[in-house]
This record gives C-alpha cells, sequence and structure tokens, in this order.
C-alpha cells in the first residue's frame, strides 16, 4: 500500500481553506487563523518508486500549483509548522466518484495492479484551538458520521467486505404467536391492518412469507410509494373523502381534459406537447429526510433522482431544466439552542446548496429557477424539492409497453448496500435518534455515472432498441421491476445483478436504492445491439430477467426461488386506510404597531431572509449550459435583479420556448391552507403571465408537505389545500400533470412535537410562442408609466410586513379567479402586442417591494401615489397599502406613447396608472393623503436586499 | 464552397457538446460529436476533420483536478494523434473545460515544445464555482484566428477552476489571446471583472500559430440575441457576440 498526499505549494492561497476559516467563525470559533487543505490517496498495489513517483507527479499533483509526498509521516512535520490535523474519509459502502476516475486515471497510464483506491481530506488547522473546539468543528463542519469518519492511520485503509453466506430466510407467519406477528409487523413497517391483509394472502397461498416477500410488500405499499394517505378514505367533518387525489386534482385535470395534456398522473412525470415535433416532461420531487440528517448526499441524489424521473418518462426524454425550492430553518439561528441530533440551518443550507449545484451542474442540466424560504419550524425538518424538465419527440410521450418474453435489463450505476429503506424511511417521522440509525439510507450521488447513462440511453431510444424504461429510484429494483412487471409478471435472477461488492444478500440487492440505475425491457432480437452500446462508452448494462405472462413477481437466487408474489396483490392488495379529518379557522391576534419610519419597514422587508437577494446561490448553479436561456433568474441592468419566471429555448434554432415558474406561501397556510393553495396557484401564474406567457398551455405541478396523518387537523388542512387546487385548475382552466406528496415531515426532540408549517409548492410550466415577445422585470426608460393591475386589499395576514412585525394577522390574501384570469388574458394579449416594456408580479413584501425590485433592476428610480391605487375593503394606511399582499397584481411599465392602446388592451381589467419612472435614482412615495412618504435611493434599498445573503 | 468537417470531442461528463455543435454548424461546419473511445478505437481518425473541439463540462467530474483525468487520457491515449492533427494544420478550439485539459495535456501553451512554460488553471480566488457574464477584450497582436476582426466580446463564465496560474516567463512568453476586462473596456484585476483571480486578468490563450486556442468564457452560450441578458433592454441584432468565433474558425478552415 502507498500513501500519496497533495498538497498546494506553500506561496498559494488555498481558497478552500479561507472559505472553511469562514465557517468555522460561524460557528463562534474565531481563534482558527488559517486552514489548508491536503488530498491523500491511498494506493492498494506495490508499486515500483518510479510508478509511484508517475501517478504522484503526472497524475495526482498539479506541476504549477501542488507539491506531493509519497510514503511519508507528514504528521509529524505539520505538528511541528503548528497545524493541527484532522483526516476525514468517507465510510466502507458510501460512494466516492473519485475513486473510480482515479482508477481508470492510473490504468490509462499503463498500470494494471492497483487493486483500489481511498481518499481522504486532511485538514490542517492552525490557530489556538482546544480539543473541544477541535472536535466541535470536526463533527459539525469537516465531516458527518452518517457517511465520514475521521482517520485511523493506524488501520488498514482497505477493509475486506464481510462475505454473505446464502441462507434463505422465512418469516414465520401461519403459525407464529401474537408477538411473533407483532415484531414482523414491526420490523417491516406495517399497520395492523395490512399486516392482516399480508397474512390472508399467505394463508391463501399455504405458506409461510420469505423475508424478501415482505421487503418487496413494505416498499410497494409504502406511503413514499404508493401514496396511501392521499388515496385514503377520510371522515372530513362527516363528509366522506373517498380518494382525495382523485376527488380533487385529478378530476379537475378529467373534467378540463386538454387535447395537449400527452400523459398525466400515469408516468414519472406528465407530459404536454411543446410544438408539432416536440413534448415537454416536468416532475418535481422531494427528498427531505436524507437531506436533515445528511445535506450533501440527500440533496445530491434528490437532484440525481428527480433528474432520472423525465429519463424514465414515455420512452424517455432529455433533461433541459432544473428548479429546486428548498426550506429551512432561520441561517441565524443561535447555535447554542440547536435541539440535539440536528444539524445548523446554516449547514443545512450549504450543504444543500452544495449537493444540487454538484450534481447538476455535472450533468449540465441549467438551473435557472428556485426559491428558498425560512422558517424554524423547518428546522429539523427541511424540505428539498428538486424538479426537472425534459424534452422528448411527441411520439414518445407515453409509457412504453414489453411482451413476455422481453428482457429485463438494469443499467447505470452498479448496486451496493446504498440507500437500503429509502422509501420506508422517508415516510416515517424524524428524531434525534435519525442520525445513528439512518446511516444506510443516506448515500452520496455520482453524477458522471447518470450522465454516461444518459448519452447512451438517447441513442438507444433514438434506435427504438428498447420499449420500456423507469428508473429505480426508491425501492430500487423492487420498485421498478414491479411495477413495469404489473400487468405481465416478472422474473429476475438475482445473481445476476452487477454489485459494487460483494456480501450483499438477495434481500439487500432487491431493495438497493444505490444511484443511477435504469430498467429497461428489451425485445429479444435488440440485446445484442443494446449490450454493444452501453459497452462502447463504458456504462454498465445487465440482463437480470424477463417478462412473464405469470402476472407474478419471481425471484431467483441461488438457484432457489426466493420471492413468488402475484402481481395483483402486490400492487392492489394494499387496505385503502381510513382517517379523520378535521379543520377550524384559527383566529390571530390583529397587530396594532404604528409604522413611523416607512423607508426602515421598507429595508426591513427587503432584507427580510425569505425577500432577500439569493444570488449567492443562484451564481453557483451553472444556469447558462444547453445555451437555452432567454429569460435568466438574474436579470436587469447589472444581471442581479429577482426575475419572475424563466423562460427557456429547448430547440436552439426555434423561436418557441418554455416558461417555468413556482408559487409557495407557507404562512398563508397558518390561517387557511385552502387559500394559501390558492395563492400559491395564482402567485406560480402571474410569474408566467408577467415575462410574457399566456394560459393558453400552462400545466402545474403540486408538491404537498405536509404533518402526520395521524392528526384529524393535519388531514384537514391536507383535504383544503386539495379542494382549492381543484377549485383554482378548473377556474384558470390550467390542468395539474403530476404531483407528489410527502407526509410525516415532523420532528420530535425532548418529547416536544415540531410539525412543519403545511407546504405546498405549485410548478408551472408553460409553452410560449415566440421568445423574442418575452418582457423582464427591470424599469426601462425615465418617463415611462407605471400601472398596477388588480384590486388591493387589506390582505397583510401571513404577509412578510406582518412577520418583520412578529404578527400573523387574520386576513389572508383570497384569490378571484374569474377576476384574475380576465386580468392575466388582457395582460397577456397586451404584452403579444409588445406594450409592454417591463412587468412584476406583486408576491412578498406587496406592490412596495415589487416597485423598489424593479426599480434596482434597471438601476432608475420610480415616483408611485398610493392614493391612485385602486383599492377595496378597509385599507386606509400607507403601510398596508404598500405591503398588502393581495394576489392577482402586477406592476407594468409602458411607454406613453402606448398608454391608450395598453389601456384599450386591458379594457374592463381593475388597474389604474400609480406613477411613473423618475430622473433621480430614488423611489419616491406619495402618501394616500398625497404627502411624500418616502424618498429612498435605489442603490440603499438595493443594499439593504442583498446584504443579508452575501456569503 | 469546401466542406469544413468539425469533431466535438465528448467524454464521460462533457456536456457543451450540443450548443458547441449548434454553434459550428450555424457557422456552416459539417460537425460530428465523437465519443473518445471511437478515436482510441480507430473507428474515427481526427485526420478526416479541419477543426478538433474540446467543449465545456466535467469530464470525468473533474476528479483530481479539473479536465485531469482526461487530460490524462488524451495525452497517453491520443498524444500521437493529435501532434500530426496539428502538424497538418488543424484547428484546435477548447472551451472552459476544453481549456482546462488543453493545459493540463500539454496542448497549450505549445504542444510542439517540450519546455513550454508551465500553464494550469486553478481554483477560482473567490473558492466558488460562478456562472456570471463578463467583458472581454481581445489582443490586438495575438495571432489567435478565433479572435480575427474582434475588439471585445461579452460572454458568460461558468466554472470553479478558472484561474490561469504561470511563472514570469509565462506571462512574458504566453500568447495571451483574451482578457477579462471592466464595463468600459479597461483590463482591472478586480473581482467579479476577473471572475476567477487569473493572472493579468488572462481568459484565453493561444499557441504561435494562433490555430490552437482555448478560453475559459462560453462563446457557445452567446451565439443568438437573446442569450444575452440584457436583450430585453437592447436592439436587437441578429447574432451574439461568441457567433464570430465559430464563424472565423470554419472560414479560416475553408480557405486553407
Amino acid at each position: 500500500m502507498h500513501k500519496i498526499e497533495v498538497r498546494l505549494k506553500l506561496h498559494l492561497p488555498d481558497p478552500a481553506g479561507r472559505g472553511l476559516v469562514k465557517d468555522i467563525q460561524d460557528l463562534g470559533i474565531n481563534s482558527v487563523s488559517d486552514v489548508r487543505v491536503v488530498d491523500v490517496y491511498w494506493i492498494d498495489a506495490y508499486l515500483a518508486p518510479e510508478k509511484a513517483e508517475s501517478i504522484a507527479r503526472e497524475l495526482l499533483a498539479d506541476a504549477v500549483t501542488q507539491d506531493y509526498q509519497i510514503d511519508t509521516n507528514t504528521t509529524a512535520q505539520d505538528t511541528t509548522r503548528g497545524y493541527k490535523i484532522v483526516e476525514v474519509a468517507y465510510n466502507a459502502g458510501v460512494t466516492d466518484p473519485v475513486r473510480d476516475s482515479v482508477m481508470k486515471a492510473i490504468r490509462d497510464m499503463g498500470i494494471i495492479n492497483v487493486r483500489a483506491v481511498a481518499i481522504a481530506k486532511r485538514y490542517l488547522i492552525r490557530g489556538d484551538v482546544t480539543q473541544e473546539e477541535l472536535d466541535k468543528l470536526s463533527t459539525r463542519l469537516l465531516m458527518n458520521p452518517i457517511v465520514q469518519h475521521v482517520v485511523d492511520e493506524e488501520l488498514n485503509q482497505f477493509p475486506e467486505n464481510p462475505q454473505y453466506v446464502f441462507e434463505y430466510v422465512k418469516v414465520p407467519f401461519l403459525n407464529a404467536s401474537l408477538d411473533e406477528l407483532e415484531k414482523a409487523r414491526k420490523q417491516f413497517g406495517f399497520s395492523t391492518q395490512e399486516l392482516e391483509v399480508i397474512l390472508d394472502y399467505f394463508r391463501k397461498v399455504g405458506r409461510d412469507p420469505i423475508d424478501i416477500e415482505l421487503e418487496t410488500l413494505a416498499q410497494t405499499w409504502s406511503e413514499h410509494c404508493v401514496h396511501k394517505t392521499f388515496k385514503g378514505k377520510f371522515n372530513y367533518d362527516g363528509t366522506v373523502v373517498d380518494n382525495l387525489l382523485k376527488s380533487t386534482i385529478i378530476k379537475a385535470t378529467n373534467e378540463l381534459n386538454k387535447p395537449w395534456c400527452l400523459s398525466v398522473f400515469e408516468d414519472n412525470a406528465g407530459v404536454i406537447e411543446f410544438d408539432s415535433h416536440w413534448a415537454l416532461c416536468f416532475k418535481v420531487e422531494t427528498h427531505n429526510h436524507p437531506s436533515a440528517v445528511e445535506p450533501y448526499g440527500g440533496a445530491s441524489t434528490g437532484i440525481g433522482g428527480v433528474i432520472r424521473d423525465p429519463m424514465g418518462t414515455g420512452l424517455g426524454a432529455k433533461p433541459i431544466m432544473n428548479t429546486d425550492v428548498f426550506c429551512f430553518g432561520l441561517p441565524d439561528f443561535p447555535n447554542a439552542d440547536l435541539p440535539r441530533g440536528v444539524l445548523h440551518p446554516r449547514r443545512i443550507f450549504k450543504g444543500v446548496r452544495a449537493g444540487v449545484a454538484d450534481y447538476a451542474n455535472r450533468m449540465g442540466i441549467p438551473t435557472p429557477n428556485g426559491a428558498i424560504l425560512f422558517d424554524n419550524r423547518y428546522l429539523g425538518n427541511p424540505l428539498v424539492f428538486c424538479g426537472t424538465v425534459g424534452l422528448m419527440p411527441k411520439p414518445m410521450a407515453k409509457k412504453g409497453s414489453h411482451k413476455p418474453g422481453d428482457l429485463v435489463v438494469v443499467v447505470g450505476g452498479k448496486t451496493g448496500r446504498d440507500g437500503i429503506h429509502g422509501a420506508t424511511f422517508s415516510s416515517v417521522q424524524l428524531d434525534d435518534k435519525s442520525h445513528e440509525v439512518s446511516y444506510s439510507a443516506v448515500q452520496i450521488g455520482n453524477p458522471i455515472v447518470e450522465k454516461k447513462m444518459l448519452d447512451v440511453l438517447l441513442q438507444a431510444r433514438d434506435l427504438g432498441l428498447y420499449t420500456q424504461i423507469t428508473d429505480c429510484g426508491a425501492g430500487g429494483l423492487s420498485s421498478a421491476v414491479g411495477e413495469m412487471g404489473e400487468e405481465t409478471g416478472a422474473r429476475v435472477n438475482l445473481d445476476k445483478v452487477p454489485l459494487k461488492y460483494a456480501g450483499l444478500t438477495y434481500s439487500e440487492i432487491w431493495i438497493s436504492e444505490a444511484q443511477e440505475r435504469m430498467v429497461l425491457a428489451v425485445p429479444p432480437e435488440n440485446i445484442a445491439h443494446l449490450l454493444k452500446l452501453f459497452a462502447n462508452e463504458d456504462v454498465e448494462a445487465a440482463v437480470i430477467g424477463e417478462f412473464t405472462d405469470t402476472k407474478s413477481l419471481q425471484l431467483e437466487y441461488k438457484n432457489a426461488m426466493v420471492c413468488d408474489l402475484e402481481m395483483n396483490f402486490l400492487h392492489k392488495g394494499v387496505p385503502q386506510i381510513q382517517m379523520d379529518a378535521v379543520w377550524h379557522q384559527p383566529r390571530f391576534d390583529e397587530p396594532d404597531f404604528i409604522a413611523v419610519d416607512l423607508e426602515a419597514e421598507l429595508k426591513s422587508v427587503l432584507g427580510s431572509w425569505n425577500t432577500c437577494s439569493k444570488e449567492w446561490v443562484i451564481r453557483q448553479y451553472d444556469h447558462e449550459v444547453q445555451g437555452s436561456s432567454v429569460l435568466k433568474p438574474l436579470v436587469g441592468a447589472n444581471n442581479d435583479g429577482p426575475g419572475d419566471a424563466v423562460i427557456i429555448r429547448p430547440i436552439l434554432n426555434s423561436d418557441m420556448g418554455a416558461i417555468i415558474a413556482n408559487g409557495i406561501n407557507t404562512r398563508y397556510g397558518d390561517i387557511d391552507p385552502y387559500w394559501m393553495a390558492a395563492s400559491a396557484i395564482d402567485e406560480a401564474l402571474r410569474q408566467v403571465i408577467a415575462v410574457g406567457g399566456n394560459l393558453k398551455k400552462l400545466a402545474v405541478l403540486d408538491n404537498f408537505c405536509w404533518g402526520s396523518p395521524k392528526r384529524p387537523e393535519v388531514v384537514g388542512a391536507l383535504i383544503r389545500a386539495a379542494e382549492a387546487c381543484h377549485d383554482m385548475s378548473l377556474a384558470y382552466g390550467v390542468p395539474f400533470i403530476s404531483g407528489k406528496d410527502s407526509l410525516n415531515n415532523e420532528f420530535e426532540y425532548e418529547g416536544k412535537l415540531i410539525s412543519i408549517p403545511h407546504t405546498l409548492l405549485i410548478s408551472a410550466i408553460a409553452v410560449m410562442d415566440d421568445v423574442r415577445k418575452a418582457v423582464s422585470m427591470d424599469l426601462k426608460s425615465l418617463g415611462n408609466l407605471l400601472y398596477i393591475i388588480g384590486m388591493t386589499g387589506n390582505d397583510l395576514g401571513g404577509s412578510e410586513y406582518f412577520a418583520a412585525h412578529r404578527a400573523i394577522g387574520n386576513n389572508v390574501p383570497r384569490v378571484d379567479a374569474q377576476q384574475s384570469r380576465k386580468a392575466m388574458e388582457s395582460l397577456s394579449a397586451a404584452t403579444e402586442k409588445g406594450l409592454v416594456r417591463s412587468c412584476h408580479d406583486c408576491s412578498e413584501g406587496g406592490l412596495g417591494v415589487a416597485v423598489a425590485e424593479m426599480a434596482f433592476a434597471g438601476g432608475l428610480g420610480a415616483t408611485i401615489y398610493l392614493k391612485n391605487v385602486p383599492r377595496t375593503g378597509p385599507i386606509y394606511r400607507n403601510d398596508y397599502v404598500l405591503f398588502s399582499e393581495s394576489n392577482s397584481r402586477f406592476i407594468v411599465e409602458i411607454e406613453p406613447e402606448h398608454d391608450a392602446q395598453f389601456r384599450k388592451a386591458m379594457g374592463g381589467v381593475v388597474m389604474a396608472q400609480i406613477g411613473h419612472v423618475n430622473q433621480e435614482e430614488v423611489l419616491e412615495v406619495h402618501g394616500l393623503m398625497g404627502d411624500v412618504v418616502m424618498r429612498a435611493p435605489i442603490h440603499e434599498l438595493k443594499e439593504a436586499w442583498q446584504k443579508p445573503l452575501r456569503w | 464552397m469546401a466542406k469544413v468537417n468539425v469533431l466535438v470531442l465528448r467524454g464521460p461528463g462533457t456536456n457543451c457538446d450540443q450548443e458547441t455543435a449548434f454553434a459550428f454548424q450555424q457557422a456552416g461546419a459539417v460537425v460530428s460529436v465523437c465519443h473518445i473511445n471511437t478515436l482510441i478505437r480507430h473507428e474515427r481518425r481526427l485526420v478526416d476533420y479541419q477543426v478538433l473541439v474540446i467543449p465545456g463540462g466535467f469530464s470525468y467530474g473533474d476528479d483530481i483536478g479539473a479536465g485531469k483525468v482526461l487530460a490524462n487520457e488524451l495525452k497517453l491515449k491520443l498524444g500521437e494523434d493529435i501532434r500530426l492533427f496539428v502538424d497538418n494544420g488543424g484547428l484546435i478550439l477548447g472551451i472552459c473545460n476544453g481549456f482546462q485539459v488543453m493545459a493540463k495535456a500539454g496542448i497549450l501553451p505549445d504542444i510542439r515544445q517540450q519546455t513550454a512554460p508551465p500553464l494550469t488553471l486553478g481554483t477560482n480566488d473567490s473558492g466558488r464555482f460562478e456562472c456570471r457574464w463578463v467583458n472581454l477584450k481581445v489582443e490586438k497582436k495575438s495571432p489567435c484566428v478565433f479572435t480575427q476582426g474582434v475588439e471585445s466580446m461579452y460572454l458568460p463564465v461558468a466554472h470553479g477552476e478558472g484561474k490561469v496560474i504561470t511563472d514570469m516567463r509565462g506571462l512574458r512568453d504566453i500568447n495571451a489571446a483574451l482578457y477579462y476586462t471592466d464595463e468600459s473596456g479597461n483590463v482591472q484585476a478586480g473581482y467579479p471583472d476577473n471572475p476567477n483571480g487569473s493572472m493579468n486578468n488572462i481568459a484565453g490563450v493561444c499557441d504561435a500559430t494562433g490555430r490552437i486556442f482555448a478560453l475559459m468564457p462560453h462563446p457557445e452560450r452567446h451565439i443568438r440575441f437573446q442569450q444575452h441578458p440584457h436583450w430585453t433592454r437592447k436592439k436587437a441584432k441578429e447574432h451574439g457576440d461568441g457567433f464570430i468565433i465559430f464563424q472565423n474558425a470554419v472560414k479560416f478552415a475553408r480557405t486553407k
């Protein structure tokens, strides 16, 4: 074995180390003055000195910037230089993509006797730190015991994998005692009702189950895979709701029956028509629980997983865009108050951001859209929504099929012990032991394996070599093969699955959630061609079984049949759950504060965590790759204004575009989940309209993240939100095409239960006929007129402004969908005619924030008159007019010469001219009495908005 | 008109191949996007092409260092072929990861010279991957065939390891073809105008013949007017700033 260390030359600054010094200060440790990072490579081989030297010099070290040392004990040398040392490596079995690359490169050098490579990071820390502080910064920053460990130099870095001896595990059922049954129920996570059904099934077939059969049922019947709650039967204050999904969201989609909806609620993503040749698909998923315990790995596998959804939709789509929405605790949460077992929100934020960006950037998929929300109820249970848009030829939009005799082929990555029980883990509540028990549920992604797989899959698709495809997500092969073979039957030989290492049991092979794998149905006559295609580009592909006509799922291992389950029972057997649901309108105190300084109020709302600029995050995503961007996430004269929706051009030589937007506002849900959902939909649509889109070919996705369905009030809130989705979908004529829910987002510590706020993310996708008509939100020219569209009411309940005053209030913004739809359609028509110079929707922070953002994004001032704002109901305060969050409103900039035309186009819509673009770089606000109530320099407003997240 | 054949090389982790191919197609070339294995297995030959492009991406995940593993593979598996290609008058363009690969494989600053000055791309001074638009100025004295007739450009960068690092000799002898500037075209060292801390604000480098050129910014991401971040504030133009790089390459290869 050899050890090669690579470090930056002494005279060069270490940017990674410098970043760590800052992170260490965030932990409250101020004594660290310098950190340097050393890469350590362990090479399992006996190499001649010149070979080791050439690996170090030509491969591992950069001749210009780095030095290397081979088989040297550097600890003494670094200690003398005043450094404390922490060396961190991934645990055995955790994917470390770099290992494979190093192995490959060494083979390219003609050195073929290297058995394995292990990699560590060695942190050299200078400063007067105590051992206690060193431990703190190790565990809180440098390593996560779930996937990493501190390296002990004395130990062998290449431990042998434990061998596995095949043993057939029968679970006593038929003659089992109640205690034994209860033990089995808990082990596999079944409800009592489910256990009874399973018991009946095995009584009928007359034998005890094998463990893998129960594992398969547990995966397939998990909340994550089957959405039991949404399909359950509710007793909602006396009314029966039978299958919430079908009776609300899907019902509206069916009623709308849009011909351009090509595949809805039946595949891995929803599909709509783009043009006569192409279709777009869209899916948003969550990866919450893994991200809570290992933010980097959890988030990277979250995005990696959702990217495979479009790849596994229809006959496969090319991923062309990502959108990411995160919910965290407040970044300034006091370290000392952090509950045990919870990572600090700042660390979760940074880890999640890095995990998502590293994966998406490496995949070459732009990430131009997203949102980040902060609320301390997300402290122990952050939310990580990842979404991907895909592009496919229109004839490939429908789900594929297979015939008995077609082969089951797994492609992409190999299978390891990673991610065992991910599906069941994501469906249970977190507690302060989650860190210890869930280690095997969390994994690190390997984007290059997924990219290589994607490159070949698209070729195989276009050659027509496979007839059906799905991804391996939660539940691994168990879910993927189980779902594909539902109508026919399938037989898989588990010995044939390519493994990362020996020692996996047959159950582990079957339910492993190792990433970057997909399953194909391949007609036997195509198999040679398909395998060659994958081999050409060094991508794993293996035939593991075939589809049958037995209508059962059969698994073989070492010549024994280890599983034989009827497909019908597997997929239709799960009993419908019954739940009680109730909802009562809560009452909150109405605040009674008085606003003295409107400029200070505006700055405080602009600088709140939710409203402030997210540029620090956005710039670390590649939002330009694929060359498709038309309207970017950051717009305006200095590329730093907050764009509404994003527009991409999927086909580079076409002028058609796709608009993607999202709506989310959890605070409204504290008052009424119905209006929260309605508002989220209105917000997503507003953003699409603001950039020049229209409602004609616009589809939405839902993502519900809720607390435990065991509590009737949680379920009641879910029903109200789903009802709003139904009502708004019909009123706007906008169908839902796909969705997802994640329940049990609660966190228990010290006996106290913290539930996340009801969180509904609405993601919108719209087709735009001509991207050259797009409108950005930055003010364009002096003297232009400013209009507000829509009615402003006393709708400050759940607003950003009330939150800044620590209040919630009760007047939640409602949606008058009929009025709103008319306004949106008129505005789309005006934009289509080229009458709109800029447009921004009023969302968090209301019209005050909207106008301020338009002004500083354009580098121009604005004068507005609050008395001109069309108002309804009791709203008499300047601050309330400025910060009310009434829905369905836009601020629009018009050139004076287009004024008459614009008014004509908007005929019948509530709107008013509220001001103009002024000569000075100042936001001037005239109050309801006509007096000047604010004159704020726009660069100061921008500074207030940019400062919080300038990390 | 003579056909110009362009080979866009892809490997594991390459991800800007499609838009790069599009840019060359728009410029009138016939483009093949080829996996590196097809060259290694001699299923295709470099000599059949006039232009070789190493596009952007994260080849092999940028593991070890950006572009390092692909550079190692190119050098060891295709080194001779590339030298022959260059001797025959071929053009090589490296964009972003392509620049990192070319520097680390010794294709730049001078593939012919064993003792060429050192050149590498290091971690950005900010320590972060950043995607932002930058102003660029073309070195007037540069022999670079790709930037002929261009004075300045506005292009996006998207990288974490784009800092040009060399030594005193390199600063004197390396052919800098492109510099980061501020909005008014002044070469000044400030962040974020110079997004990565590159020495002498160098954004692109060519060899002595001007036929081998690599840059960190992405010209293929500014082919159409609507890719410009301020296009909604401007009068429409036919092409984006990056297009001329591809036109120049095709024109040069055609007349040769």
